[in-house]
């Protein structure tokens, strides 16, 4: 299966609620249009909900750190919430919890943004 | 080798054109194979993730998408360990030449992470030059240490 995204706004937090796998094909390039899309749109505080995905490749991984670029660039955040054990792994295999900033719970996460 | 280890011992071969969908077959393959040897969930996961990002390399970096060129794949498990060879008819590449993934001017870098991967989820890891052209990467993962 690949990815499923949902956004909602929580204050002005847009939270982005995924589903499935992010991987190479149809689940990078969706989650990628997405960051973008609201990006261009103007949000500026974006908090990836991760809990409900099963499988990130190196190319899922890829367009987070790409998004993550696009949003900081543009004076925006982008964090993280719920990460799976599996998807905190690569987290630490790559190196990236040096980048990102990781939420276990919804309501700090949204109250963190400056 | 003990009756056992005769039953047990297995080579799967297959030619796979260079396409994406040849990357869910690979996956389903290699899979299919551990989990009859009982490999956890965790190392599942962990070898389903090296044989994709192995594959892909061959799909898109080896041989480009070429329509004439296949990825060779053999699997072979021994009740010990299950191990992998993925090969495609690209061009050869030096591993020590790649970026660092893991260096701090390299760490927002889109790509590249692949290898790294590779390395952290299995046991043993090594890129070599296929013949007569192309590039091989072994893979093993050993039964005994599954769960660690």
């Amino acid at each position: 299966m690949s990815v499923k995204l949902t956004t909602r706004q929580v204050g002005d937090v847009t939270v982005v609620d995924a589903v499935g796998r992010i991987t190479l094909g149809d689940g990078a390039s969706t989650f990628r249009d997405t960051i973008r899309d609201l990006a261009a749109g103007g949000k500026k505080k974006l908090l990836l909900n991760l809990a409900e995905v099963s499988y990130i490749d190196s190319s899922g991984i890829g367009e987070m750190v790409s998004g993550f670029t696009t949003v900081t660039n543009q004076g925006g955040q982008v964090k993280l919430l719920n990460l799976t054990k599996r998807v905190k792994d690569l987290l630490q295999i790559t190196k990236l919890y040096t980048v990102f900033e990781v939420f276990e719970d919804e309501a700090a996460a949204v109250r963190s943004y400056s | 080798m003990a009756e056992h280890d005769r039953v047990a011992a297995q080579t799967v071969e297959e030619l796979l054109e260079s396409t994406l969908e040849s990357v869910d077959q690979a996956e389903e393959i290699v899979l299919r194979l551990a989990t009859a040897m009982g490999f956890d969930e965790d190392d599942l996961h962990r070898i389903g993730i090296a044989v994709r990002e192995c594959m892909v390399n061959a799909v898109v970096h080896g041989n480009r998408y070429h329509s004439r060129k296949k990825v060779h794949l053999n699997v072979a498990r021994t009740p010990d360990q299950l191990e992998i060879l993925i090969g495609d008819e690209g061009g050869s590449f030096d591993v020590s030449k790649l970026p660092d993934p893991l260096a701090e001017e390299n760490l927002l870098r889109q790509s590249g992470r692949g290898l790294l991967m590779m390395r952290a989820f299995m046991d043993e890891f090594q890129v070599r030059q296929r013949q007569p052209l192309g590039t091989e990467v072994r893979m093993v993962k050993k039964l005994a240490k599954a769960g660690q």
